[in-house]
């Protein structure tokens, strides 16, 4: 049985609600490093990129940091353990229909777009996430309950990627993971039980996966 | 799909739990740091912390009584009370908070709720209303309702949500404290008003009351002490609104460590 790592290292992409993320890996056992140093987020073998306000001023930042280039390589070969929440899924896509004409990560060939019209929006609420094509090494294994805050999202699940689904007027993306890359756009930090038992696993089956 | 969420609601006064909360096999009732737990325990959705310290030094214990609340707690956090300014909100969401209300202080200074919203994005700016029927319509109250302020409820609704407000804590003054269900005409009327998330508030003593508040247009209810004086626990609660039709988030299945 793995052990769960001793640091996790969170991007401070400089917004709030970054407390009940650091919360939640203190509750399982392990030291959350929030930092802005390249060098120390170049060399996590755990690291976290946070939801962060607006698609525009997410990207700013990550540029402002000098990370683009980092996390780019980092997720396209998905080898060390990243874990991104809510827009942080959003920033792995070639855009947003949330700051138009600003450049995503492009790691995932799509875009962002909003929740229709007919519905309230922002979601704000649990709702019920489904795996596909889960097996026993996903991370995403079983079904539950998650809390989502987010007025954008991905359509679908992009080719050479697993991951889950929920229903909002229609399915749309609730995580996607590949290697050891996870990327929820609900918070995992929020959805008690159930996320930290997804969190546990990215932190301990990380390692063991390759 | 998306769930109904039940949501207590905790009034704090100087760091203390306020309004009588009986509950069983908790070391200290009026500590808001386990009575949040437990009621995350129980299933609750989320939880609302009310500070309604009357003085500068009640409120000073805020950001510490958040800080706590976080530690154990593992679902959203929403907080209102004494937030003024962009930076009193700031201060609470680094100290563990997911959202903000803000109640009085917009009404008198409509723009806070754009500089929070651009500050920290709709989904953490919550409009809190406290309307009061007069006539065919309801007026907004503050001051705990002993001030009027001439707004009409739902004009003041569109546009705070218009100004960045990304849900509504709406409270019925009539209805609160009374236990004889929601005001459903007001639910409604607001409901339809706007399309981010309504949560009801006052009057909450049945199931019954929470569906009719759901059918009403309701996204989430709120309630106090139903749960605080012990006739229901969460999870009883949402068993029932399961049955009723409701679409509920299960009760927390037990995970082992």
């Amino acid at each position: 049985m793995s052990k769960n790592p001793e640091q996790v290292v969170i991007i401070r992409t400089g917004v709030a609600n970054i407390a009940s993320m650091l919360a939640a890996f203190e509750r399982l056992g392990v030291t959350p490093l929030l930092t802005e140093d390249r060098e120390i987020i170049a060399d996590a073998d755990h690291l976290v990129l946070p939801g962060v306000g607006a698609f525009g001023a997410g990207m700013k930042r990550l540029e402002e940091l000098g990370l683009v280039d980092i996390l780019r390589a980092r997720l396209i070969s998905s080898e060390r353990a990243t874990f991104c929440v809510c827009l942080g899924l959003q920033l792995l896509c070639q855009g947003s229909e949330e700051s138009p004409g600003v450049e995503g990560l492009g790691v995932i060939e799509d875009h962002a777009r909003r929740f229709s019209d007919e519905l309230r929006v922002p979601q704000l609420g649990w709702n019920q996430v489904t795996p596909v094509d889960a097996d026993a090494n996903a991370f995403l294994t079983e079904e539950g309950y998650a809390y989502y805050a987010n007025s954008y999202r991905l359509a679908s699940i992009p080719e050479g990627w697993r991951g889950a689904t929920s229903t909002y007027g229609a399915p749309f993306v609730a995580a996607i993971e590949r290697g050891n890359t996870l990327a929820c756009q609900f918070h995992p930090e929020l959805s008690s039980a159930w996320g930290q038992a997804l969190m546990r696993r990215w932190l301990l089956g990380a390692s063991s996966q390759g | 799909m998306l769930t109904t969420r039940i949501i207590p609601c905790l009034d704090v006064k100087d760091g203390r739990v306020v309004k009588g909360v009986k509950f069983q096999g908790l070391r200290d009732a009026g500590a808001p740091a386990e009575l949040a737990h437990a009621y995350e325990l129980q299933g609750a959705d989320e939880i609302i912390l009310l500070d309604v310290s009357a003085t500068h030094e009640g409120r000073a214990h805020q950001i510490d009584t958040v800080k706590r609340v976080r530690e154990k707690l593992s679902i959203p956090l929403t907080i209102g009370g004494g937030v003024r300014q962009p930076e009193d909100a700031g201060r609470l969401l680094d100290a563990g908070a997911d959202k903000v209300s803000v109640n009085s202080a917009a009404v008198r200074d409509p723009d806070l709720l754009s500089r929070m919203a651009e500050r920290f994005g709709s989904q953490c700016t919550v409009i809190s209303i406290d309307g009061a029927r007069v006539g065919d319509h309801w007026e907004v109250v503050v001051r705990g309702g002993r001030e009027k302020t001439g707004l009409d409820a739902i004009e003041w609704v569109k546009r705070a949500v218009s100004l960045g407000a990304g849900e509504v804590l709406l409270t019925s003054w009539d209805r609160d404290g009374t236990r004889s269900g929601y005001d459903l005409d007001f639910l409604r009327a607001v409901s339809q008003a706007v399309r981010v998330p309504v949560i009801a508030s006052g009057g909450a003593n049945t199931p019954e009351h929470m569906v009719e508040a759901v059918e009403a247009g309701a996204d989430a209810v709120l309630a106090a002490s139903i749960f605080h004086d012990g006739d229901w626990t969460v999870d009883a609660l949402k068993d029932v609104l399961a049955n009723k039709g409701l679409r509920i988030r299960s009760a927390a299945k037990r995970e082992n460590p």
